[in-house]
């Protein structure tokens, strides 16, 4: 489904030009669930962010399916970042003036794709049914990842992107979100690719990809 | 797509929900900016609809009239020879009356009578154009009409129909609304107005048609009539400066207002950068986005625009009064006082909202959209970026420094004048937070203990938030030290000019000849009178100039009280030899005239060679003025009456005024302490509006810091709360933020204070010569300086009361969640 083929990303940076990713090749399949993984700097986000639309490649190519990035305009970009993917960030980036309900519906509103019966039923399975009309600053770091995560799925996107969706939360909360956001990418049918420092999460996923330098060491 | 693009926008909207205050913020400084500068052009577009319904009323650009050489009144034979001779003249009568409503015992109002022919008038006036064969008949065949303008009748109480009666108890023909008449004036019949004014047969304007105007024949040496420039046709020009002065002054509160604008908006788009990172990371195109922002920008400016466009009708409706009267006082110019807000208006206001909005916003907009949409982990480093806004801000103000020598080195009028001063403020204004930013690193230098050196340290980081607020407080505190010492020094100047110009206990300008000399013999026969001073005066013009010549008579008071400028050695005697003229200051500025020059004044005697001797102020009068021997000017000017008589008076000036007014039917008499009066009076309603947009601007800054402080408390916490964990309580980190503040204003205080006298140099030295041809003495007062920079710190003191409490009286939990959303 994902092919990710000799991808080569570089940034300027006040050191001079920094070569991030250095032909990276990754493949996913649907309904499978892999960790990215390698020490700080090693290119993971960058390489989810590519993946994602966000952030455009120097050289190589990534298709989703039939979807070619490297071809599409920003509107094209905008459109598969609307429907194709989804991204949970570790910083939750929910919409502070939005309730939960509405942070819920974002982006399926966006791609004209709510269903109001999968979006009732996310809101249970997730915990947030007592939660609906607050907003995000009412919410602790778990309810407010568990948000981005139900904001995530309610779209049924082909692929989730997970930019370690539990950095910010302790041990206990992370092991129930990780453990909401499997089930879930499991029941809608999507493949996820997280970005972890974490071992221990990375083992509970199908797959696992370690980066360093901008490389593929292991897969 | 469309409902995608409505998403968004509520999305973006919903902002607003949870930032009510900031919202407020942004539409008040909007409504206030719009406010200021519409109001100031609905009074514009008043005084210039009644210069344009004046100037039209007889039509032709060019404005010539034939009036008698004398400048009075004169024989319709006249009229009657040129019209034989197949010159298209067409007779006025105009004079002043007062009337009041028919069987009414309400206020009498003075109205410029106007007696026209209908029949010979030129085509192109505006009387022609609106009239009918019906009409024409129906306005000469008794019981005649009175037509006059809705704004006229209003003023009277009257309505088509009615009849007026005249303070003699004369009826006029029955009323008819004409709309396109200049407010204050009565137009009638010429031979009923003949019969009102008590001149029969007397005319004192020959009409002509444009194209006839535009050859200028010689006028037969038989008939003693000139060719003269409609008054009307002046005002337009007369008054330009005063208008340009209004619109200059209500672009600054503009200007001021703009930046609460973009105070708010910046922190608002600051605010949501993260949700439109968001948004684009949820699909959300850079263009749906781009739609979302401009509906947003353009609903909040119609909404603040209408708001700030009927708040400036309301403004406008309040300073009408003044505006009118002192119009009146200064020019002689009627302006209609009942505000008439036409589409353009409306239409213009909205679009100065839309590009303010725009200004004020756009740019934050811009850098929304354009920011990057992978999520930075880290904030942007303050000192870099703000090091980046000060390098910027430099460059403009050297920029603005640049055009502004090149504009002093090479420009000249009044547009050119005020944009030199706009230069100065605007380069000032930028140059602030460099300024402050170096004091704060001198006060970082010289700090000892470890909470004063945060004091400067942290204050050197608010500037980046801080500073648009206190630019638009030094912009509004200049312009109140510069405006307020001009108006104050022009005040103390000009009562001193009035003290010794209105040397004489009484004045009288008698009406014709005959009236003179009766009014001369019977001073004469007084014992309370000491002297008399008869002056003689003649319209004329020198250049391109409007210009009274006057003839004074050889007598000690002039010498020692007429105010001088400048003058050669022995001024009066070469003045009455009839070699030397004075002339006024604004008439040497215009005409380009200097000591030792020679005037050619036209007389029916042929060119007139007067060497200039002196030159002397004459605040407030529109018109050049020449001054000449009073024997050499009846030589040149024969027939030419007294026109005005100065008497010093043994007794009681009033007294004597009121006897003269009782002995004869003359209107014009007054005392010099009701001259003096009514002078203050016209200088006071002259600066009401002025006073009245300085104050406001002032107000609209103090809103400006009110804005940015509420922003900054929202994101201070974070600031304080590590400070709050090594063991300052929340008061004192309240009482540490108001002193950075009071620091910061009274930084920006100090800093105004020379801007504001520069600007005030500039308004006396500059602006002031180009508007109105006169340059005042430059006065200091710092008095008022302290006074206003005393009430530019209570105005901070109270904006910052709300902001400040909220972090005094911060609870731990909240500074405690400032740690937990750090990490």
């Amino acid at each position: 489904m994902l092919e990710v083929r000799n991808v080569r990303k570089a940034y300027s940076g006040p050191q001079g030009r920094v070569q991030v990713l250095d032909g990276v090749d990754l493949d996913l399949a649907q309904n499978e669930s892999l960790a990215l993984m390698g020490e700080s700097g090693s290119g993971k986000s960058t390489l989810l962010h590519l993946i994602a639309g966000l952030d455009q490649v120097d050289d190589g190519s990534i298709r989703l399916d039939d979807v070619h990035l490297s071809t599409l305009g920003e509107a094209g970009r905008a459109r598969y970042r609307r429907e194709d993917v989804a991204v949970v960030f570790q910083q939750f980036n929910l919409v502070p003036s939005l309730t939960v309900a509405e942070n819920l519906a974002l982006q399926a509103r966006l791609a004209d794709r709510l269903d109001s019966q999968w979006q009732a039923h996310l809101t249970t399975a997730l915990g947030l049914d007592g939660l609906l009309d607050r907003f995000p600053e009412q919410l602790s770091g778990g309810q407010q990842q568990r948000v981005a995560v139900g904001r995530a799925l309610a779209l049924r996107p082909r692929l989730i992107l997970a930019d370690e969706p539990t950095g910010n939360l302790d041990e206990q909360t992370a092991e129930q979100v990780l453990d909401l956001l499997l089930e879930r990418v499991a029941e809608s049918g999507s493949a996820l690719l997280m970005v972890t420092h974490s071992t221990t999460l990375a083992d509970r996923l199908q797959r696992q990809l370690k980066l360093s330098r901008g490389r593929v060491v292991e897969s | 797509m469309i409902r995608r693009t409505g998403w968004v926008i509520a999305t973006l909207l919903s902002h607003w929900r949870r930032h009510p205050l900031q919202l407020g913020c942004l539409i008040v400084g909007l409504w206030l900016a719009t406010a200021l500068w519409s109001g100031v052009q609905a009074l514009n577009q008043q005084a210039r609809d009644s210069y344009d319904r004046a100037a039209q009323l007889f039509g032709g650009q060019a404005g010539q009239v034939l009036v008698s050489t004398d400048g009075q009144a004169f024989h319709q034979s006249q009229y009657v020879t040129l019209r034989r001779l197949g010159w298209p003249v067409s007779p006025v009568l105009q004079g002043s009356l007062a009337v009041s409503l028919d069987g009414q015992a309400g206020s009498v109002e003075s109205l410029q009578l106007l007696g026209i022919d209908p029949l010979t008038l030129p085509p192109d006036s505006t009387l022609t154009r609106g009239s009918a064969t019906a009409d024409v008949a129906a306005f000469i065949v008794a019981p005649g009409q009175t037509w006059m303008a809705g704004d006229t009748l209003t003023r009277l109480g009257a309505r088509s129909g009615d009849v007026l009666m005249s303070a003699e108890g004369q009826r006029l023909p029955p009323a008819l609304r004409r709309d396109e008449l200049p407010p204050g004036v009565a137009v009638v019949d010429i031979g009923r107005a003949q019969q009102l004014l008590g001149l029969p047969g007397r005319v004192n304007q020959l009409l002509v048609t444009e194209q006839f105007a535009a050859e200028q024949p010689a006028v037969p040496d038989r008939l003693s009539l000139r060719w003269d420039r409609r008054e009307e046709a002046d005002l337009q020009r007369l008054t330009d400066s005063f208008h340009l002065n209004l619109t200059a002054l209500a672009l600054l509160a503009f200007l001021v207002g703009l930046f609460i604008v973009q105070a708010a908006a910046g922190l608002a788009m600051q605010q949501r950068r993260r949700l439109i990172q968001t948004l684009r990371a949820c699909g959300a195109s850079a263009g749906a986005l781009l739609i979302a922002l401009t509906v947003e920008l353009v609903s909040l400016a119609i909404v603040a625009g209408l708001l700030g466009m009927l708040t400036g009708y309301l403004l406008a409706g309040a300073l009408i009064g003044d505006l009118v009267a002192s119009l009146k006082g200064l020019y002689g110019a009627e302006v209609s006082a009942q505000l008439n807000a036409s589409w353009s208006w409306w239409l213009s206001g909205l679009a100065m909202s839309l590009a303010g909005t725009l200004m004020a916003t756009g740019g934050h907009a811009v850098a929304a959209l354009r920011q990057s949409l992978v999520p930075s982990r880290q904030p942007p480093g303050w000192m870099q970026a703000q090091g980046r806004m000060l390098r910027w801000l430099c460059w403009g103000s050297l920029a603005l420094l640049a055009l502004a020598a090149c504009l002093w080195a090479v420009a000249d009028g009044l547009v050119a004048g005020f944009a030199l001063l706009g230069s100065i403020l605007l380069a000032a204004t930028l140059a602030l937070p460099m300024l402050l930013a170096v004091l704060l690193g001198i006060g970082r230098g010289l700090a000892r203990g470890p909470v004063s050196q945060w004091f400067w340290a942290d204050g050197q980081q608010q500037l980046s938030r801080l500073s648009l607020a206190l630019m638009a407080l030094l912009l509004a505190l200049a312009a109140n030290i510069g405006v307020g010492g001009m108006t104050e020094g022009f005040r103390r100047t000009f009562t001193d000019w009035l003290d010794q110009r209105l040397a004489a206990d009484v004045y009288v300008r008698p009406e014709g000849q005959q009236q003179a000399q009766e009014i001369l013999d019977w001073l004469q026969a007084r014992t309370d009178v000491d002297d008399v001073l008869p002056s003689w005066q003649v319209d004329s013009s020198v250049g391109s100039w409007p210009a009274g010549i006057s003839g004074i008579i050889d007598h000690s008071l002039y010498p020692r009280t007429w105010p001088l400028l400048e003058a050669q050695a022995d001024v009066w005697r070469r003045l009455q030899s009839g070699k030397g003229a004075l002339v006024s200051e604004q008439l040497a500025n215009r005409a380009d005239l200097t000591l030792g020059d020679t005037l050619e004044l036209d007389t029916p005697a042929g060119p007139w060679f007067l060497e200039l001797v002196g030159v002397y102020p004459d605040y407030g009068n529109p018109r050049g003025q020449v001054l000449v021997a009073a024997r050499e000017f009846r030589s040149r000017w024969p027939e030419v009456g007294v026109s005005s008589i100065g008497i010093l008076a043994d007794s009681d000036p009033a007294a004597l005024a009121q006897a003269i007014e009782a002995q004869f039917d003359v209107r014009r008499v007054a005392d010099q302490a009701s001259l003096k009066t009514y002078s203050s009076q016209v200088f006071e309603q002259t600066f009401a509006a002025t006073a009245a947009l300085n104050s406001l601007t002032l107000g609209v800054a103090a809103l400006a810091l009110f804005s940015s402080l509420l922003g900054l408390a929202d994101t201070r916490l974070v600031q304080l709360a590590p400070l709050w964990a090594m063991g300052l309580r929340p008061a004192q980190l309240g009482w540490l933020s108001l002193a950075q503040l009071l620091v910061l204003a009274a930084l920006t205080c100090l800093l105004a204070v020379p801007l504001g006298l520069m600007l005030s140099w500039c308004l006396v030295a500059v602006v002031n010569v180009q508007a109105f041809g006169w340059r005042l003495p430059w006065h200091w007062f710092p008095g008022r300086w302290s006074q206003l920079v005393g009430l530019a710190l209570l105005a901070v003191l109270l904006a910052a009361s709300l902001p400040i409490a909220r972090i005094a009286r911060a609870r731990p939990d909240n500074l405690l969640r400032q740690f937990v959303h750090e990490g």
